[in-house]
């Protein structure tokens, strides 16, 4: 992926040098200006003020929507990481997605149901305990993913999406029976539900409920994880995956540890992954069911190229692209949805999916022909365009 | 014993589809370096010009019509979008067939609908035979003949004809093959159609109640899709690996839905695959790349 993939968001300044400067010269700034910093914090606040009041102005279901590309934005995070950043091609996000969501309802499930195990820890616990199983499983690919590289690791990574659906349909005490699934509750986050029905909150004279304030939370993972992720990318972690991923055997002679840096790359991606699972359960109301069938689900092969479609549309390696990605990919769909009503039963009409489907198949033929860093590249033209 | 000379019928021939399937993937990426992701694309589309072409004209111009669309879709995929994309590195470009596949088996399903599934297997779907005292469906059968006459057939030119030399010459080294006057375009876009073509043959196959099963056409995408394993098995750079390839994921396929389940089958194939790739990371009989510092 080497000459697809932009730099770090973070190094953009220094690696991309104004045409007019003689090739090598490097702009030399401080990492962290004290303005920049201010502008940063007020632009933050400013985010937080518009998250907390966006539920008051917009209705639940574009609400839904927007929760629903928060999900696909933390996936595609992890694997743009992965892809992009680190070189390793992986097509199984589905499945660690899989062992995030299962991982919760079986941690915080109830513990007295019959068919079901369940721990019944409190829900936040579970949930951090639900990513770092994810991120462990991810890890322990590594006897695998340290051995392979490019497109061999990639179908080897394929899979674990079809090991996963088997498990899946063979545990139904785990991950919940194929027919009904089961259900995990909500977070509960010291007292302050977030799956509440009967809200007594009020913003603006709007009651905040369920949908309300998933938007909160989910709006705050997407941004921890952006946060987590630019932390990780812009240091000696990130320069760690960049070095494997240009040249494993430089990277081994500079000193960094292949295999170890990939089983790091896929820990975090998949901890991304499993807690853009916990996000699914939540956002189907606390539903864990397992996929009818290996090809079109939620855990799906479909679903695992869904994830590779994010980070290509919106550009491997970018944290913000991903997030592109995921309103093209996750978003596009139910949008669609909300603003045409179909009534054609014939299953030949052009019916949301479909045009998703198109959409988001020709914008990767597209992007990987012209423009190969993708949305994010997009954006990189413009600003250079607008600073001239 | 009968279910075991059954299981090892179907095993074989279900192998030999697999085979046509794989040895089309191995020639498209020893040609041009890309991962097809859209072979199962190159399945459908023949699948669906045949069976358009056949309600009018009979089965045999049907699956004459598919396999030249799927030859023709395959040569327009490489020379329209794929060549002018040379500079992309090689997983982009498997990401790009990842796109193409997306596009075509959106709307071919669509342009199906949720109308009865098609089947292609005319002549030969769901009518057993006899063999060793055991009854097997003769579709495997059959495939297994063609297999073995059109993977002979392209065997021989590989190894004899000036197309196949040029072909072998371009994947050795292709700098070296363009100064010795080798038409570098002419082996990429012939390869695609080649492995078009053996996709075309496949569908016939996969499209059956016998190997396909009840949603016929549609199924057949989901099928192609142990063309990886297969591939992946034998070496990405071996055209006989990958008959080998396809061999043993049919009988891997075969052996784990008689005995153990269904359900357990598909995931078979790949532990199988991810098994081969802890031991020999190249595949069976694939070339261990080498690495420039």
């Amino acid at each position: 992926m080497s000459d697809t993939s932009p730099p770090a968001p973070a190094t953009d300044a220094v690696l991309e040098p104004e045409p007019s400067e003689p090739v090598g010269a490097v702009q030399v700034r401080p990492a962290r200006s004290r303005r920049t910093t201010a502008v940063k914090v007020v632009l933050a606040a400013v985010a937080a003020v518009v998250v907390f009041l966006a539920p008051a102005y917009i209705d639940a279901e574009y609400l839904t929507v927007a929760n629903w590309v928060m999900v696909g934005a933390v996936g595609g995070m992890g694997l743009t990481m992965l892809v992009g950043q680190a070189g390793q091609l992986s097509l199984a996000h589905s499945f660690f997605a899989l062992v995030g969501g299962v991982s919760y309802a079986v941690l915080a499930g109830p513990r007295d149901e019959a068919s079901y195990t369940g721990l019944g820890l409190p829900s936040l616990l579970a949930a951090v305990l639900a990513v770092l199983c994810a991120g462990l499983v991810g890890a322990a690919f590594a006897p695998i993913s340290g051995r392979l590289r490019g497109i061999y690791l990639g179908v080897a990574s394929l899979s674990l999406v079809f090991v996963g659906f088997w498990l899946a349909r063979e545990l139904p005490s785990l991950a919940g029976s194929t027919s009904s699934g089961r259900y995990a509750p909500s977070l509960n986050l010291f007292g302050f539900d977030f799956g509440e029905l009967h809200p007594e909150l009020h913003v603006l004279n709007v009651p905040m409920g369920k949908v309300e304030r998933s938007f909160w939370l989910y709006a705050a993972l997407t941004a921890l994880a952006y946060v987590l992720g630019r932390g990780a990318l812009s240091g000696r972690v990130g320069r760690g995956w960049r070095a494997l991923r240009d040249n494993e055997a430089v990277a081994t002679v500079m000193g960094v540890s292949v295999v170890r840096q990939k089983a790091l790359a896929f820990a975090v991606s998949s901890a991304y992954a499993g807690l853009a699972g916990v996000m699914v359960v939540w956002w189907y109301d606390g539903l864990m069911k397992p996929d009818e069938s290996v090809d079109f689900g939620t855990y799906s092969t479909t679903a695992a190229i869904s994830y590779l479609a994010i980070c290509v549309i919106g550009g491997l390696g970018s944290l913000g692209g991903a997030v592109l990605g995921s309103v093209v990919v996750f978003g596009l769909p139910q949008i669609i949805q909300l603003v045409t009503s179909s009534d054609d039963y014939s299953g030949t009409g052009f019916t949301p999916g479909v045009i998703t489907n198109f959409v988001f198949g020709s914008l990767i033929v597209l992007i990987i022909l012209f423009e190969p860093r993708g949305l994010a590249g997009l954006g990189a033209r413009l600003r250079a365009v607008l600073r001239r | 014993m009968d279910t075991l000379v059954q299981v090892l019928v179907n095993g074989v021939g279900k192998g030999a589809v697999f085979a046509l399937l794989a040895t089309g993937f191995v020639i498209i990426y020893k040609a041009t370096e890309t991962i097809n992701f859209a072979h199962g694309s190159l399945v459908l589309v023949a699948g669906y010009v045949a069976y358009e072409v056949k309600s009018d004209h009979g089965w045999l111009l049907g699956v004459v019509a598919g396999v030249l669309a799927a030859m023709l879709f395959a040569f327009l995929v490489e020379r329209v979008l794929l060549a002018n994309a040379r500079h992309a590195h090689a997983d982009s470009l498997a990401i790009l067939t990842i796109g193409i596949d997306v596009v075509v088996v959106t709307e071919i399903s669509r342009r199906l609908g949720t109308a009865a599934a098609p089947f292609l297997g005319d002549p030969y779907d769901t009518k057993p035979i006899h063999i060793l005292g055991a009854s097997v469906a003769r579709t495997y059968v059959v495939a297994l003949l063609v297999a073995l006459v059109l993977l002979g057939a392209f065997f021989l030119a590989f190894r004899y004809t000036s197309w196949g030399l040029a072909m072998r010459a371009q994947s050795e080294n292709s700098e070296a093959a363009a100064l010795m006057g080798i038409r570098s375009w002419r082996v990429t876009a012939s390869a695609w159609a080649v492995g078009g073509g053996l996709a075309g043959i496949a569908v016939i196959f996969l499209a059956t109640n016998d190997i396909g099963g009840g949603s016929g056409l549609l199924a057949s995408h989901t099928l192609a899709f142990a063309a990886f394993p297969a591939a992946i098995i034998g070496g990405l750079t071996s055209p006989g690996g990958a008959v080998a390839g396809g061999l043993i994921v049919g009988l891997t396929d075969a052996l784990a839905s008689q005995y153990v389940s269904l359900e357990f089958a598909k995931v078979a194939v790949y532990l199988v695959m991810l098994a081969v790739l802890v031991v020999r990371p190249s595949g069976l009989f694939g070339r261990v790349e080498q690495l420039r510092v």
